[in-house]
């Protein structure tokens, strides 16, 4: 009854997981930029005209990258379902938060220059500055609560059932993450400004992008540290099958300190991830400093690939640890779909992610330069 | 066991935000056809008007779009959210859909919407109708796997339980792709679009009209509107037909309900016209209704009967004394896969096992169900009757309108009349709110027809909501209530704003009574 998949299935599972961080680094980096641009909008733009230019350095570009997290969703949805519905219900208002932080962008985009009202544009300005902050340092507190573990069971049935509250998600590891992952957003946006404005924003985009890429690699550094001092990790303990069932019940797992650095001792090409993180933001600085601006957005790309594969693979098999019971926590081997969909989810991806890849490099080819107040006159589409 | 209320909030609050979504999807589906349609006619015959067209049904497109993809969002992630049980039970295969939506069409619609608005000095003419076209097919391909995903929960295809995950499977990607259901439901969703489209396009031409503004742009832009809307009415009557057809194969107590057909007559059914629908004592207090109509259209035969409410949940307690034998059946085949013989019982029932679980409402260890709660949940599958009736009522009578109201605007435009009819531009204007009423209702009768289901026979709606609190519940409400509010308040404000203003350009300066139809356009002398 089902097709044949030419594929095995831990070997699918494997490509999903890399596939699921690529999905996150790709949004990352995509609409990154976008969040740092926006939660730098009130401090490098000065005045309405300042303020223009730099939301349409993304005005163009921002509906498409933001796809990328709806993608993301609906990878997770179709590839980890488990994980869907674990961490979505689990970090509920959490989420909500991060919904109206986004929410506040489409709208903020296209409505701020319908009116030239001051009052309303500023409002829009605050809108917009939200939707980047908040959703900057969001998806980084619930990175730390994923390294922490997350208190969630299953009953019998296999209903996921939660044990924390909002509060208790912001600890001041979490809080950290937040920092690091707002901080690289930031420098990243700051690289953005700077390739698609010159003068004054771009002087100010500078100096915002030195501090965020200098900050970003003294909290991931701090971060770094603090797990190496004793901070718990968890181990799978028994054998675990890794072309079964996806059933997270199905293997025992514990917390142990130091766990998260055991994949770096077993295999030391992994330090790479981290060393990338502290690289990239490092070539970042030297090209601020150079006035590299195309060179300062590689360098900071490379510093948000570096440091979310460094999360990926310190948990590496585990996706989302429970701390409330271990034995419950998901893991690359036990909360995928079904072996057909995994292989019918590779072909749609391999299809189509090309082809969208393709066109959004053409778009950007087509929008390329600088933004200008001259520019932004001509065009009565313009934010 | 279940927190009734969580569920109930749960439920409000899904289908407040899904609601408040689809005030914009349908807009965003039918005018970027007609923009696409307008500036094709523009590259097509170079006439400046067109372009001016094109970017002043954009603008309206656009701060529509915003609020689409604002809400949209939210639509993504709420499963997860608020239904982590559905989520475990079948993202497996509902999640693909989802995420073939992502990649195949919201990137495509996304990206290009900033060319589309960025972009005309960029591109050449058919480089910048090229990106038009392609927002319209990628708007309309999101509604294609989103329908998938919503067919598969109506008619549940292609899957399978498998008792080691706790979960449905999928087995054939194919039938959930082609299945039947989700096909017309796509033709007709998305017609319902076009029709709604041209509504607005209708309405806010027939304004200026009257109000002697932008003459040239509205006359040409109804003369698209009603040709338009006329096909789109014609194929949302069509495929909503189709769509009640195909539940009566599969969802046959949504038919009895949208009927108020509480017992089975002999075929071809009669159909009520009007009825008063009494949910308590199981029949109409009053009804008109037309002998052998309604037969004929379920079930397109003279002799196929179709099942009253009654009668359907006399089989509903089959069925559910079958789901709790392939739950009994499953636990012990959890406990111990070696047990071959429930196995193979389960097997035999798996099918069932959602109307089993029905059973978890009343108590939790559903393996000893009396024939009472068997009973109730029995009862527990028949929707709300009078709200399904009406509702299918107001959806049909709505379409109905339509096609007469596009065929009288159409034989009106096509006779070059527009300007001189005035009664039909004010029942165009007073027309504009009709679509949504219609949209919103036909989404009524298509959802709250699955209850008690949130996957129709497979998953109790109830048994597939999160572990939240109600504090949660409220606060998210609260939340959305607000924000939801304040944004309506200002997308309605933009949008009149942007609608007084009018189209760029002058408002009077253009030749009067030229042609409206892109071919008599065609025919004139080119002015530069």
């Amino acid at each position: 009854m089902i097709p044949f998949v030419p594929l095995d299935y831990e070997t699918l599972r494997l490509i999903w997981w890399l596939l699921l961080g690529i999905l996150l680094i790709g949004f990352a980096i995509m609409d990154g930029f976008d969040l740092g641009v926006a939660a730098l909008l009130p401090f490098v733009a000065r005045n309405d005209d300042e303020r223009r230019i730099v939301i349409n350095t993304i005005g163009p570009v921002w509906e498409g990258n933001q796809v990328w997290l709806i993608l993301g969703g609906g990878a997770i949805f179709a590839a980890w379902p488990a994980l869907y519905a674990t961490s979505f219900s689990g970090f509920y208002l959490a989420m909500m938060v991060i919904l109206i932080a986004i929410i506040l962008r489409p709208v903020g985009f296209k409505y701020r220059s319908k009116l030239t009202e001051p009052r309303w544009r500023a409002f829009w300005d605050w809108g917009l500055f939200v939707g980047g902050f908040i959703p900057a340092v969001i998806f980084g507190v619930a990175v730390g609560n994923v390294l922490r573990g997350v208190p969630f069971r299953f009953d019998d049935a296999m209903r996921v059932v939660y044990e924390g509250n909002f509060f208790g998600l912001l600890m001041p590891f979490a809080l950290l993450s937040g920092l690091v992952s707002l901080s690289m957003l930031v420098a990243h946006g700051a690289s953005m400004i700077m390739l698609k404005t010159s003068g004054a924003i771009y002087e100010r985009a500078r100096v915002y992008g030195s501090y965020a890429a200098l900050a970003t690699i003294v909290l991931f550094a701090l971060a770094g540290i603090w797990i190496a001092l004793g901070f718990k990790g968890y181990v799978v303990t028994g054998i675990q099958d890794t072309a079964g069932p996806s059933n997270p019940l199905g293997k025992t797992a514990v917390a142990e300190a130091g766990a998260w650095l055991a994949n770096y001792g077993r295999h030391p090409w992994m330090m790479i991830a981290p060393l990338a993180g502290f690289l990239g933001s490092a070539l970042a600085l030297f090209a601020y400093q150079r006035r590299l601006a195309g060179f300062a957005f590689v360098s900071t790309a490379l510093a948000i690939f570096g440091i979310i594969s460094t999360a990926g693979l310190s948990i590496f098999p585990f996706l989302l640890p429970s701390s409330l019971d271990p034995n419950a926590s998901l893991t690359v081997w036990d909360a995928s779909s079904s072996h057909l969909t995994l292989w019918i989810m590779l072909l749609a991806t391999l299809v189509f992610l090309p082809i969208v890849l393709a066109y959004t490099a053409f778009v950007y080819r087509v929008m390329r330069g600088k933004v200008t107040s001259d520019e932004l006159g001509k065009n009565p589409n313009a934010y | 066991m279940f927190d009734i209320d969580v569920v109930t909030l749960s439920r409000l609050q899904f289908a407040a935000t899904a609601m408040y979504h689809f005030l914009f999807v349908p807009l965003t589906l039918g005018l970027s056809f007609l923009l696409a349609i307008m500036e094709s006619v523009y590259v097509m015959t170079g006439r400046e008007i067109w372009r001016r067209m094109t970017m002043f049904w954009g603008t309206l497109f656009g701060i529509n779009f915003a609020m689409g993809v604002a809400t949209g969002v939210v639509m993504e992630f709420q499963f997860g959210m608020n239904w982590s049980y559905y989520s475990h039970y079948v993202g497996d295969i509902f999640g693909a859909p989802l995420a073939i939506e992502g990649l195949m069409a919201f990137f495509l619609e996304a990206t290009f919407i900033g060319m589309f608005f960025f972009g005309w000095d960029r591109l050449s003419k058919v480089g910048h109708l090229i990106v038009t076209w392609l927002v319209a097919f990628g708007a309309n391909f999101s509604a294609l796997w989103i329908l998938i995903a919503n067919g598969w929960m109506q008619n549940p295809v292609g899957a399978i339980f498998n008792p080691d995950t706790m979960r449905m499977e999928i087995a054939d990607f194919a039938a959930v792709i082609f299945n039947p259901v989700a096909q017309a439901k796509f033709v007709h969703t998305v017609s319902a679009g076009y029709v709604t489209g041209a509504i607005f396009v209708m309405a806010v031409s027939a304004w200026y009209l009257l109000k002697g503004r932008h003459i040239e742009i509205a006359k040409r832009s109804m003369a698209v509107a009603a040709s338009f809307g006329l096909a789109a009415s014609l194929s949302v009557v069509v495929l909503g037909d189709e769509s009640g057809y195909l539940a009566t194969e599969n969802q046959k107590m949504k038919v009895a309900a949208m009927e108020a057909m509480w017992h089975t007559e002999p075929a071809p059914a009669a159909i009520n016209l009007i009825a008063f629908p009494d949910s308590a004592k199981q029949e109409n207090s009053f009804a008109i209704s037309i002998p052998y109509v309604l037969g004929i259209i379920g079930t397109r035969s003279l002799t196929q009967e179709l099942p009253g409410i009654v009668n359907l949940v006399e089989d509903a307690k089959v069925k559910i004394r079958n789901g709790i034998a392939a739950y009994v059946a499953l636990q012990k085949v959890r406990a111990d896969k070696t047990d071959t013989e429930a196995r193979a019982t389960f097997d035999k029932s798996w099918r069932d096992l959602g109307y089993g679980l029905l059973v978890k409402l009343y108590r939790p260890d559903i393996e000893n169900a009396t024939e009472a709660d068997i009973a109730k949940a029995a009862a527990l599958t028949v929707p709300d009757v009078p709200l399904m009736f009406w509702a299918f009522r107001v959806m049909v009578g709505l379409g109905f309108y339509f096609i007469g109201f596009f065929a009288v605007a159409f034989w009106v435009a096509s006779r070059h009349k527009l300007g001189e009819k005035r009664w039909m531009l004010w029942v165009a204007v007073f027309s504009i709110p009709l679509p949504w009423v219609a949209v919103e209702v036909g989404w009524l009768v298509a959802e709250a027809g699955r209850q008690p289901w949130s996957i129709e026979g497979v998953l109790p709606t109830f048994y597939a909501a999160s572990g939240l609190t109600v504090a949660d519940l409220v606060i998210s409400l609260g939340i959305f209530l607000l924000v939801y509010s304040s944004l309506a308040v200002v997308e309605i404000y933009l949008m009149l704003h942007a609608i007084r203003k009018g189209p760029a350009g002058p408002e009077r300066s253009e030749p009067q009574g030229a042609g409206i139809f892109p071919a008599a356009v065609a025919a004139e002398p080119q002015i530069k």
